[in-house]
């Protein structure tokens, strides 16, 4: 699961106000190479939680993102590139999600979040 | 699964499509051609904006890919959810480009307001319609189904499912429950005339008043490359369709412009030589066409 997954995944259990973002608990991290696109980057960006994505990177291993961005900054190629590999290229292999509110682990194995709910929680 | 028999009454989905059933999705190269087919018509329907850019999209029932695989071809980004992990399996091995969930649709969607561009769903929402565990309560999966649909959209987005409903009275309902939801659209019928290439899109869009697109086939033609059958369809066509379809141009199928005025005299006379009666006599008007105010 790639971070812009996780940018837009918001815990779904009944009653919780609050379930975003999910903390990430890594086991296993990859890296991937992707295509670099800066157009898609600024497309992006608006919709984004940053807060979020600078957190989850650095649980991830890939700290460094500025916590304020600025116009200029999305037309600057360097800061480009790290946010290309943060939200792009890092990808939880094992590991698992936890709601922020209940404290419920959505566990991912080989990359893929087992979001499922047990019949009470929906 | 015997043909003709809907998957929807065999299993839950998460059972139905097991190892087996996953595999076929990428070893019969039928299944794959109409899903090809139907992700690119969901494409052609979503109408994104074109403008170059790369979008993102959500793939709901993505199952093994296919799906997904076309919109990795025309440059999108994507994230599948499915509730078979034997299809995710399949996905996985085939390294498709989008990210994928394990995800049930009639929870709820786990997404946040406003952050996709548009979502396609190939032959899955019918799914939502049955009531396979105890408790199950389809009318309720699919509000929240649709409203959580409804609000990870962004404003101008479109989602286009594509369904297979068991009957006119289902199809009904999964609109009118996206209607509620807020959605305006509808359900856009390709070959409508059809039995068998018929399909159903619903059409949803959010807060905009676009016009409805039109649906393919209305004329009642089908042909060989869009209907989504084989080559063999035509011989399973019952015999009285063929007639009929035939005969519509003025001729049998033997003689689709009519037999003539020389055929017709020499028949009538072969009548005469073998001594009937009342045989009409020639004259101008033999053989003629009528006008067609007639």
């Amino acid at each position: 699961m790639k971070l812009l997954t996780h940018n837009m995944l918001s815990c779904h259990i009944k009653g919780v106000q609050n379930g975003f973002p999910f903390k990430i608990e890594p086991v296993k991290v990859e890296q991937i190479d992707a295509d670099y696109d800066p157009d898609f980057l600024r497309h992006i960006y608006p919709r984004l939680e940053w807060k979020a994505l600078c957190e989850a990177a650095a649980t991830m291993g890939a700290p460094g993102l500025p916590e304020e961005v600025t116009e200029e900054m999305l037309q600057d190629d360097d800061f480009l590139r790290s946010f290309h590999h943060a939200l792009l290229e890092l990808v939880l292999e094992e590991g698992s999600l936890v709601c922020p509110e209940t404290g419920r682990q959505f566990p991912v194995h080989k990359g893929v979040p087992n979001l499922l709910l047990n019949e009470d929680e929906n | 699964m015997t043909k003709g028999d809907r998957p929807e009454h065999a299993a839950p989905p998460e059972i139905f499509y097991n190892e087996e059933e996953a595999r076929k999705y990428t070893t019969n190269s039928r299944m794959m051609a109409i899903q090809a087919q139907l992700t690119e018509r969901a494409l052609e329907l979503l109408a994104l904006p074109d403008d170059g850019r790369m979008k993102i999209l959500l793939d709901l029932g993505c199952g093994s890919g296919l799906s997904g695989e076309a919109l990795t071809e025309q440059g999108h980004c994507w994230v599948g959810m499915d509730i078979s992990e034997s299809m995710l399996d399949v996905a996985r091995d085939r390294e498709v480009e989008g990210d994928l969930c394990l995800h049930d649709l009639g929870d709820g969607l786990p997404l946040r307001t406003g952050t996709f561009d548009g979502a396609i769903s190939i032959s899955a929402v019918q799914w939502l319609c049955n009531a396979d565990r105890r408790g199950a309560d389809p009318r309720r999966r699919m509000r929240r189904f649709f409203e959580t649909l409804y609000s990870c959209l962004t404003r101008g987005g479109r989602a286009v499912l594509q369904i297979y409903p068991a009957d006119s009275s289902q199809a009904e309902m999964l609109t009118s429950a996206a209607m509620r939801a807020g959605f305006s659209g509808g359900l856009v019928v390709d070959f409508p005339h059809s039995t068998r290439a018929k399909k159903y899109f619903l059409v949803l869009m959010v807060g905009g008043s676009t016009a409805m697109p039109a649906p393919r086939g209305l004329s009642g033609e089908a042909s060989d490359e869009e209907d989504g059958t084989v080559a063999v369809a035509g011989r399973q066509q019952s015999g009285k369709r063929r007639k009929l379809g035939a005969a519509g141009a003025g001729g049998s199928s033997r003689h689709p412009e009519g037999k003539g005025k020389a055929w017709i005299l020499k028949k009538k006379d072969q009548a005469r030589h073998k001594g009937y009666v009342n045989i009409p006599g020639d004259t101008k008007y033999t053989g003629r066409k009528r006008k067609t105010r007639f």
